[in-house]
């Protein structure tokens, strides 16, 4: 590994196989857990939090070794990984926005 | 390729790592980012990608938060027949396998580039676009499919009408990323296997365009997760 950051910048990134491999593997599995919490019928927060896990796993390895961001220089992980934060609260809003709009609907349907 | 080396060879700032590190890589007046400059835009790009996207998975949320009728259960509208046993969510389940091969191939060919593996490079990054196109083509049934039940974009006879738009925008948008991602990677392949990246003595544009790809896959893994389990 350590030789392969050093190559880094005389021939772009390079690293071993085998870490791809791995990764690849990893990602096959994570994805068949997520299937198999929709194939047993898992309900609640049980299931939120293990398709909410799965996904972060996988969005994490994607970026870090297939994009090869876990190599780049922490400028460059600043300067993509930080501004899609702002997106938490535009997620927010809109739920909260999405609650008052149903709140608001049943009252008057209700009527 | 030496213009995209770490500006200055012998300069010290640019050896510092962690917080002093972005600190000289932002102040010391030279290039911010020590990689190529189309990695660095395809980079920014995707992280416009990325504002596109989580639009549309946030307004599907509000949508979906906010209707008063019930959302139609993704399990049972995207299940298929297979030998007589309804089995749910499979053509997903495979769709998803299928891009994520494709991706396992596309980092592969990423790799053989930088090793010079000229045939190597190019035949699995036509393999990822083949995969690429399997993806497109299921896709394709699954639109036929649901437009076939009665599903549009203004209403459908399953539950809340909402649930037509977010599908047919989603996928649809998304199904548009990864058709031209086919077509760039064959462009790409095609010129690898001419010899186009050793004549120009790098190899870094099948490295962008695996960059791209990876991307197609990472908003599939949220569509998958949002749209298709919850």
């Amino acid at each position: 590994m350590e030789q392969a950051v050093r190559h880094e910048h005389a021939e772009g990134q390079q690293h071993p196989v085998a870490i791809y491999l791995w990764i690849w593997a990893l990602l096959f599995i994570f994805s068949t857990f997520s299937y198999l919490i929709d194939y047993f019928h898992l309900h609640g927060y049980l299931r939120w939090s293990l398709i909410i896990t799965f996904m972060l796993l996988k969005a994490g390895f994607i970026v870090a070794i297939f994009m090869h961001m876990a190599w780049e220089r922490l400028a460059l992980k600043f300067a993509i990984l930080i501004p899609p934060l702002v997106l938490l609260i535009l997620i927010g809003l809109m739920a909260v926005e999405g609650d008052y709009t149903f709140l608001t609907r049943l009252a008057a349907f209700l009527r | 390729m030496a213009e995209n080396v770490l500006t200055p060879a012998g300069d010290s700032t640019s050896a510092l790592e962690g917080l002093p590190g972005v600190v000289s890589d932002w102040s010391a007046d030279k290039q911010a980012f020590p990689v190529p400059w189309g990695k660095a835009m395809m980079w920014i790009f995707l992280l416009s990608d990325t504002f596109i996207f989580t639009c549309f998975l946030t307004s599907y949320m509000n949508v979906r938060i906010s209707t008063t009728v019930p959302w139609p259960n993704p399990s049972e509208v995207f299940s298929l027949n297979i030998g007589g046993t309804r089995i749910p969510l499979i053509l997903i389940a495979i769709m998803t396998m299928v891009l994520i091969t494709s991706s396992g191939t596309m980092a592969m060919a990423v790799n053989f580039g930088y090793r010079r593996h000229r045939a190597n490079t190019t035949a699995l990054m036509l393999i990822t676009a083949a995969f690429g196109a399997t993806f497109v083509g299921m896709q394709a049934f699954e639109w036929t499919k649901l437009i076939r039940e009665g599903v549009r974009p203004w209403g459908n006879p399953l539950g809340a009408p909402q649930f037509g738009s977010c599908f047919f925008m989603i996928t649809g948008f998304h199904g548009l990323h990864v058709s031209a991602g086919v077509i760039y990677l064959t462009v790409v392949a095609l010129r690898v296997w001419r010899g186009f990246y050793d004549r120009k003595g790098s190899y870094e544009t099948v490295e962008i365009a695996g960059l791209y790809w990876h991307f197609v896959d990472l908003v599939w893994v949220f569509i998958f997760a949002f749209f298709y389990l919850w």
